[in-house]
């Protein structure tokens, strides 16, 4: 097997693996396989599992099992461009600053001091409501959210990694920086990063369901996992499958892609142990 | 040690110790120290000795397991105690002083604290500011009443070092195990360090067991020394012995391969490779790196035999070989001074750290020259600015002031602002092996770089070119496809070397090139260094602390002090009739063998 897919290998890798490709097939595949229109009524509303609406019906009376299926899109979907919009913003700055040992480091460093002051979801909020609620707007508000942390991350790994002969070797060679960073600072930085990356990618989830949740996100009648928790959450006791099988799903996809992204850092923290470790017996 | 007999204070019988996975770590090894006795406990990586003094404290690393045998101290077993009643012993009958000062003591924890800490263990409500003081005086740490008070941040190596010899005193154990307590301190550190231990014991009366890999701080310390190979004692005996009429022929390799400036001589590297845990070979664990070695050597395993009173060795052949009348290479002839213009010429460099506000220049108004063909050492304790001087001339590092010109014309201080033929010629091996190579990218694509950007070979070209270049460093070209956790320090420290020779460099600047390898294998990397500068007629800089690879290597001498030469010549001359009051110091400080030795 390729070393890149050796994480595999642990029990714990595999199994997170497993599970982030069954939420991911359910969210890709989910509406061709749904029995119903999702924003049609199929019954009475909130009635219990049946023969014709296997996870029963929402507070409209739509088929829950075919919300489900069709509302796992936007949620991962959102969440992972908002993620890969913050790693692209958040990995450029820390490189930068990192790398740079000149006074590109405090000034960029200050700049993410004061976007870290911002609680979180009142900044989101702000946003939204000067803005506008649309899908670019939630997109970037939960990439500016988590750059600054990334970046922070990506700094101190950088710091690092940038004084070791490698890299001076590198810098010798009188190659550019784009060259130095891409070849001999980012491979070895990725270890750290990925570890964080599982978290950052949970915590856009539920950012963005927390927004969606309140509202302000994606509108009814579009079908959404944390919509569907938010519009059915006051009638859990009468449907309580409207509500838990998307929470379920949300939650599944977490514990899966951090259970992967600890495996995969785990891989490739084999490769940085030094040969030290042999003078156990030293 | 004088005629009466006493009770040894440490008596190992058998000891064994093993991975839990089976593999052997220690097999067979008995010994005794007598109380005030310092023993030196040496050998090269992978040898076990750590493995066994460590086995002393009753402790061993995780998944590694104590097979069998019996360690007493102090009259007690040490093995197969529980946790309570190993915390009664450690500290109070044994005690342990680690190498790497900075990283055993509690960054978060006063000096003061630390040292209460170990009182507190093991005196019932003791503990005192005096009792703190005392054994900060202990180690002339005393002078300063607010000592206690500091963080280990906020003292120097060699402070903090003493702190933790202050630790393993306080209650008074008869017994330290000391693993490579000066491994990283510079030499007047390092002395001052030896010094304040051999005053402890003829103080105190403790016994040592002290952990190396360099039998010349050994020779300087011990009453006994043991020289331990792939897990068995290959020789024990009275010091002098030992390395005056060494017995076993790895014993006489050690110490064939320790650089002394008092007699420099052609350094000869042990051949081959160490064996590793697991690899061990059915007859002699040395047989296949012996000059000596017959084919009984491979068959059965040698025992340890009594040479004389007091003398063991572990050899079939100690009874033939007559190891102290062989031939030594002697000193290499010294190159005549070359009437060509100077390669390199530094004129007035000042170099400044924007992180230092003291005004201090790290380096300041030092200019020297070097010869094409020629070998310029630049020596200074750590902190001396020697490593920065070096970083100047690689193009890392912005000089403050001065010029540093290459082949007649001054070059820019960036790297990326000199012409690509400068940046070919100019080379620079770094200090550490382990962090001088990618880990992510295999032997090959390290080497391939320099050989694609440098010298604009074409891919197919640069893989060609890569297998030669292995072999000049002599390593096997295979070892071009392993990533560099593959590989052993000393292999990681060729690979960095044929990096810097792919670009065919007429300067190669070694920074400190062989201080984190054992001494037979900085023995093999400074034979090769000099073959190659003979061979490739390159001219070199050599930055080191270390005197006795000075005289081995090196034409000129120049000794830099707080950033300032202070002294510079011929290395014969330099070392013979030191004028400057810093290289004596230097000099005086350097642990070298004793005179019947070589």
């Amino acid at each position: 097997m390729r070393a890149r897919f050796r994480f595999l290998h642990s029990r714990s890798g595999a199994i997170g693996f497993g599970i982030v490709v069954f939420v991911l097939l359910v969210a890709i595949l989910g509406p061709y396989f749904a029995p119903h229109d999702p924003r049609a009524p199929v019954g009475l509303p909130l009635s219990g599992p049946s023969g014709k609406a296997p996870l029963g019906t929402d507070f409209l009376g739509r088929d829950v099992l075919s919300r489900l299926l069709y509302g796992g899109r936007s949620v991962i979907g959102f969440a992972a461009a908002a993620t890969v919009l913050a790693y692209a913003v958040g990995m450029s700055i820390g490189l930068a600053a990192g790398y740079s040992r000149s006074l590109i480091d405090p000034a960029l460093m200050r700049t993410v001091d004061v976007m870290l002051a911002f609680p979180p979801l009142l900044f989101l909020l702000v946003l939204i409501a000067g803005a506008g609620t649309s899908i670019a707007v939630l997109v970037i508000g939960v990439a500016a959210i988590q750059a600054p942390g990334i970046s922070r991350i990506v700094r101190t790994a950088t710091l690092e990694v940038s004084t070791r002969g490698y890299v001076e070797a590198g810098i010798a060679r009188g190659e550019r920086a784009f060259a130095v960073i891409g070849r001999e600072v980012l491979p070895n930085i990725l270890a750290p990063v990925l570890v964080d990356a599982g978290l950052r990618f949970t915590y856009s989830i539920l950012i963005i369901a927390s927004v969606n949740f309140l509202g302000l996100g994606l509108q009814p009648p579009n079908s959404d996992w944390a919509l569907m928790i938010s519009e059915n959450r006051t009638y859990i006791q009468l449907n309580p499958w409207a509500v838990l099988v998307p929470a379920a799903m949300i939650g599944l996809l977490t514990i899966g892609i951090n259970l992967t992204g600890d495996a995969i850092a785990r891989s490739l923290g084999r490769s940085y142990v030094p040969r030290t470790t042999r003078s156990v017996v030293g | 040690m004088s005629a009466v007999q006493t009770a040894p204070v440490i008596r190992v019988d058998d000891l064994s110790i093993r991975l839990q996975t089976g593999e052997p770590v220690v097999a067979g090894v008995s010994f005794e120290v007598l109380p005030g006795e310092i023993v030196g406990l040496v050998g090269e990586s992978g040898s076990g000795k750590t493995t066994t003094a460590l086995s002393l404290l009753g402790y061993t690393r995780p998944g590694v397991v104590i097979d069998g045998g019996t360690v007493e101290v102090g009259g007690e077993s040490v093995i197969d105690r529980d946790g309570r009643a190993l915390r009664g012993l450690r500290g109070k009958t044994v005690s342990y002083v680690p190498q790497d000062p900075g990283g055993a003591l509690n960054p978060s924890m006063r000096i003061g604290g630390a040292i209460m800490d170990v009182l507190r263990a093991h005196r019932a409500g003791a503990g005192s500011d005096e009792s703190i003081r005392s054994a900060l005086e202990r180690v002339e740490l005393g002078s300063d009443p607010r000592f206690a008070h500091r963080y280990p941040h906020q003292l120097s190596g060699g402070q903090q070092q003493r702190v933790t010899i202050a630790m393993a005193c306080v209650c008074d154990p008869p017994v330290a195990v000391l693993d490579e307590p000066t491994t990283g301190l510079d030499v007047l550190t390092q002395d001052r360090i030896l010094a304040e231990l051999r005053r402890l014991r003829d103080e105190d009366g403790m016994a040592m067991v002290y952990v190396t890999h360099d039998l010349a701080v050994v020779a300087q310390m011990a009453d006994r020394i043991i020289v331990m190979y792939a897990g068995r004692i290959v020789e024990n005996g009275p010091a002098a012995e030992v390395i005056e009429r060494p017995r076993h022929p790895y014993t006489r390799a050690l110490v064939e391969a320790i650089p002394d400036f008092r007699h420099p001589r052609a350094l000869r590297g042990i051949g081959g490779v160490s064996v590793g845990v697991g690899d061990w070979p059915d007859g002699c664990a040395f047989a296949p790196r012996c000059q000596h070695q017959q084919l009984r050597c491979h068959e059965a395993l040698p025992v340890l035999e009594e040479t004389v009173p007091g003398h063991h060795v572990r050899c079939m052949r100690w009874m033939e070989l007559d190891l102290h009348d062989r031939d030594l290479p002697v000193g290499r002839a010294s190159r005549a001074a070359a009437a060509a213009p100077p390669l390199l010429a530094v004129s007035g460099l000042e170099a400044r750290y924007r992180s230092n506000r003291s005004g201090h220049p790290a380096v300041a108004a030092v200019s020297f020259t070097v010869e094409p063909g020629r070998c310029v050492a630049l020596v200074g304790e750590s902190g001396s600015g020697k490593t920065t001087i070096g970083r100047c001339i690689a193009g890392l590092h912005v000089p403050a002031a001065g010029t540093i010109a290459f082949d007649g014309a001054a070059v820019a201080g960036h790297a990326r602002q000199r012409p690509l033929e400068v940046r070919r010629r100019i080379q620079i091996v770094f200090q550490n092996p382990f962090e001088s190579l990618n880990p992510r990218q295999r032997v090959r694509s390290s080497i391939v770089r320099p050989l694609r950007i440098l010298r604009r070979l074409s891919r197919a070209e640069a893989e060609r070119e890569v297998g030669e270049l292995l072999e000049r460093v002599q390593l096997p070209a295979r070892l071009g496809d392993r990533f560099p956790v593959e590989l052993s320090g000393g292999e990681r420290q060729r690979v960095a070397i044929a990096r810097a020779l792919a670009a065919q460099p007429d300067l190669l600047i070694c920074d400190e090139v062989t201080s984190a390898l054992d001494v037979s294998v900085q023995a093999a990397v400074l034979e090769l260094l000099q073959e190659l500068q003979r061979e490739l007629h390159l001219s070199m800089l050599f930055i080191t602390h270390n005197l006795g690879v000075v005289a081995c290597v090196a034409d000129t001498v120049l000794v830099l002090d707080q950033g300032r030469l202070c002294e510079t010549g011929a290395v014969g001359d330099v070392l013979a009739s030191p004028s400057h009051d810093y290289t004596r110091r230097l000099l005086a400080a350097a642990p070298c063998l004793p005179d019947g030795a070589v």
